[in-house]
């Protein structure tokens, strides 16, 4: 079973996956090598990650140096294509025309969906994280505890390769021994940070993100994920032996044609091909979810992009793993007679409780870092250090729930076409710098700036969700979503706090600030919804059916044979990037539902 | 004033290499070109002219060229922005079809018109016949007047052409070298900062 063309697909499949990307591809992954037949419907077209990154390329070699433009929306060598917060025909729109109060939404057209385009940070959410009502008084527990996804974070993170360390930190977990593979080493900013933020009670902290500093175990990791498949343990044997480690040069939102860096294709679709249950189906844009006469879904309808034509395809079971709010979009546009408000919303919940990280940011020159001797600081290129969130147990005194952490990165980075403009604030003289005053400039300080950045946990609340918009049409005919937002004073307060905190941080590594922080105007330093690219809900899992979409597994209440495989089941955004717990929840999902097809209970 | 005359030098070379569409004298107008569409080949090395037609005439070009070499000039060290092209990328920026560059083209081309009448209100000649001395003098002039606000004209003017200037050079090999940019090699192991980082800036070794 290989790509195929709508023609080619079968009569039928076990399970239909509707999306590519983190938690579709790993569905994909367990399934197929639980013997389960499988198609996955991607919406954009196959890209290699091997023969289609320009990793070395330097900015010269790109049009207009490579700065974002309405096609390339994150950068012409961002492994995106087809993708962007603005896609032409095929718009969203929001209710308020106040900025604030909207929010932009990313999607991702192609194989692999936005694990192209990810910086890779996994870090899983902690106990207090799962139990966000009981502790806080805000948001919704999720139907889980910490304890009942931590195997399969373990699991995600020997299949996926993942660096980090383990801390001993409140509320940041450390992975089971011998799971992390070694963190890179520390910059020198990244060093100094960590020794002059000690005094503020703030511990910098090797972050975890999914590249390979070491080549992964194929020896033993396959037998631990795979026990008694021989089978699954070969193919995932090989997989392993493709991937080289990272060789410490260039961006991974490029891509990674050696696979030290994870994303979907290299590392779940390809074995998952491999063993021979797998159809994947792309150019095909999903419309509805068809229902049988007893009400369970019997399949999808999409549109075959490459003649525009709709065809069907028929699953005992169908997967919605498209991208959060795309999956809630499905929902809501499969009407029925037993469902007019759209699929598995008998609850009203579909569209309900989005949420984002809470993010802002705060910059400053340290003078300590300038003119250093000379040396290569790639890296891993991008964070390879964090703060994890050091108020965990004293949560009761701030005037906000939920934390957030921080993230750094320091060094001479490539140059980008910013760089020109960027010593004006530390240049002296009366004229902006140029000629070899900017040259000398440039040579001093280029490196010694530090800019920190803080995610943060929001809550779910009733003013953030989505719907169909009564009026607008995509281009194929399909209504689109329509967004509500509004931070609530918790998230605005918290960015008080990240602005202030930040600011302290900086200044303890003796930075030299151009503006003063936004800690009395939080509104003026909180990213725009959607802009981080971290949203999720839409579903949220529970355990009440009135009050939620989906059970634990992503199973809807209302449709036992409809899963959702995605972000859009998150009770409420943590401190932690959204990634790696898709991907826990995901595996966890579909070792359910593999348990579920053998015992035919579905 | 050695950078100057290797700027000069510089000039028939870079005028020889002008892309296709220049020498052809075709000049479409500015709009009528199109971008490169969400799945571009981004595998290709990209050259000024490849996807739009450019828009300098010939003086206005050879007067790029010489403010690209006041404003980046070369030294001992590394080469001036004209001899690493920078011009023909100023070129290609202010003729995309993007609406982001619309206002650079706006404000770049005045700001051109406007350097030849200034040269002309104080020295009865255009800006590139002028001596290097009274060139940096309006050149010093303009970057006060963008110091003081990078917003109106003509400050604006030298404003975004220093900012495309200074950042077309450092994104080549040669202007990264030139500010330390030692990465974007492979390597097998990455180490950390070497010892004397660390003891510059007072740290334990890691």
């Amino acid at each position: 079973m290989p790509i195929i063309s709508p023609k080619q697909k079968q009569r039928e499949y076990d399970v239909v996956i509707v999306g590519s990307g983190a938690g579709g591809g790993q569905m994909a992954y367990t399934l197929t090598m639980e013997g389960v037949k499988v198609l996955v419907l991607e919406a954009g077209r196959m890209f290699d990650p091997v023969s289609e990154t320009a990793m070395f390329h330097t900015w010269d070699m790109a049009p207009l140096r490579g700065v974002a433009t309405p096609d390339k929306q994150y950068g012409f060598y961002d492994a995106s294509i087809e993708s962007g917060w603005e896609i032409p025909g095929e718009p969203y729109t929001n209710a308020s025309k106040d900025k604030l109060r909207q929010f932009v939404w990313w999607r991702q057209r192609m194989m692999g969906g936005r694990t192209n385009h990810w910086g890779r940070v996994s870090l899983r959410n902690g106990p207090y994280d799962f139990k966000t009502h009981s502790r806080q008084g805000v948001g919704f527990d999720w139907p889980i505890s910490y304890d009942d996804l931590a195997p399969w974070y373990d699991k995600a993170e020997m299949l996926v390769g993942i660096f980090g360390d383990s801390e001993g930190i409140e509320n940041s977990p450390d992975s089971s021994p011998g799971v992390l593979l070694p963190p890179p080493k520390f910059r020198a900013g990244e060093l100094l940070a960590r020794e002059r933020a000690k005094k503020l009670g703030v511990s910098v902290v090797p972050v975890h993100r999914a590249i390979l500093t070491k080549q992964q175990d194929a020896q033993r990791v396959p037998g631990k994920l795979h026990p008694g498949n021989k089978k699954a343990q070969r193919l995932l044997a090989a997989n392993m032996r493709l991937r080289l480690k990272c060789f410490f040069a260039t961006d991974c939102h490029r891509g990674c044609s050696i696979k030290a860096a994870f994303d979907s294709t290299s590392v779940y679709l390809t074995p998952a091909l491999k063993t021979g249950n797998l159809d994947i189906l792309p150019n095909a844009m999903a419309l509805e979810v068809t229902l049988n006469k007893a009400g369970k879904a019997k399949g999808v309808t999409f549109i075959d992009k490459t003649t525009g034509t709709e065809q069907h395809v028929a699953g005992r079971v169908i997967v919605l793993a498209a991208g959060s709010q795309e999956s809630v979009r499905l929902l809501l546009n499969s009407k029925s007679n037993r469902f007019p408000n759209g699929l598995a919303n008998s609850s009203g919940k579909v569209g309900k409780y989005l949420t984002d990280s809470v993010a802002s940011r705060v910059s400053g020159q340290i003078p300590a870092l300038e003119a250093l001797p000379l040396h290569n600081e790639d890296g891993v290129v991008g964070q390879q250090a964090y703060m994890p969130w050091w108020l965990a147990g004293q949560q009761q005194k701030l005037n906000f729930p939920g934390g957030y952490k921080a993230l750094l990165v320091s060094g001479r980075k490539m140059p980008s076409l910013n760089t020109g403009k960027s010593f004006d604030r530390v240049s002296g003289g009366d004229g902006i710098p140029f000629g070899s005053k900017l040259k000398e400039d440039a040579r001093r300080y280029h490196g010694s700036f530090q800019s920190i950045g803080a995610q943060g946990a929001m809550a779910a609340n009733d003013d953030c969700y989505c719907e169909l918009d009564p009026k607008v049409k995509d281009k194929w005919g399909i209504p689109v979503l329509r967004f509500h937002w509004k931070w609530s004073g918790d998230e605005l307060r918290q960015v008080s706090h990240q602005q202030q905190a930040m600011t302290e941080i900086l200044e303890a590594m003796g930075a030299r600030f151009f503006r003063a922080p936004y800690v009395d105007e939080p509104e003026k330093a909180i990213s725009q919804g959607g802009k981080i690219i971290h949203e999720v809900g839409g579903a949220i899992m529970g355990d009440n059916p009135e009050k939620s979409v989906t059970n634990q597994w992503g199973q809807t209440w209302d449709v036992p044979n409809l899963i959702i495989g995605d972000g859009a089941t998150f009770p409420g955004t943590a401190d932690k990037n959204p990634t790696l717990t898709i991907m826990a929840l995901a595996y966890r999902a579909a070792d359910h539902l593999a348990g579920e097809l053998k015992k035919g209970n579905l | 004033m050695q950078w100057i005359s290797s700027a000069m030098a510089a000039i028939p070379l870079l005028e020889r290499e002008a892309p296709a569409a220049e020498r052809s004298g075709i000049r479409p107008k500015s709009g009528v070109a199109k971008g490169y569409g969400p799945d571009p080949d981004l595998m290709r090395k990209y050259k000024p002219g490849d996807l739009w037609p450019l828009t300098f005439s010939k003086d206005q070009r050879r007067l790029v060229i010489v403010l690209c070499d006041i404003i980046m000039p070369a030294d001992k060290t590394s080469p001036s922005a004209s001899m690493l092209g920078v011009h023909d990328f100023v070129d290609e920026w202010i003729s995309s079809p993007y609406p982001a560059q619309k206002g650079d083209r706006n404000i770049i081309l005045k700001g051109l018109s406007w350097l030849d009448e200034e040269a002309g209100r104080r020295n009865k000649a255009n800006f590139i016949s002028l001596n290097p001395k009274n060139q940096l003098a309006i050149c010093q002039d303009l970057a006060r007047k963008a110091k003081a606000d990078s917003r109106r004209f003509p400050g604006s003017f030298f404003y975004r052409l220093r900012n495309l200037v200074a950042g077309g050079y450092y994104t080549t090999p040669a202007g990264m070298k030139d500010i330390g940019y030692l990465g974007n090699v492979p390597q097998a192991e990455w180490n950390g900062p070497p010892e004397e980082v660390l003891k510059k800036l007072n740290l334990p070794s890691q």
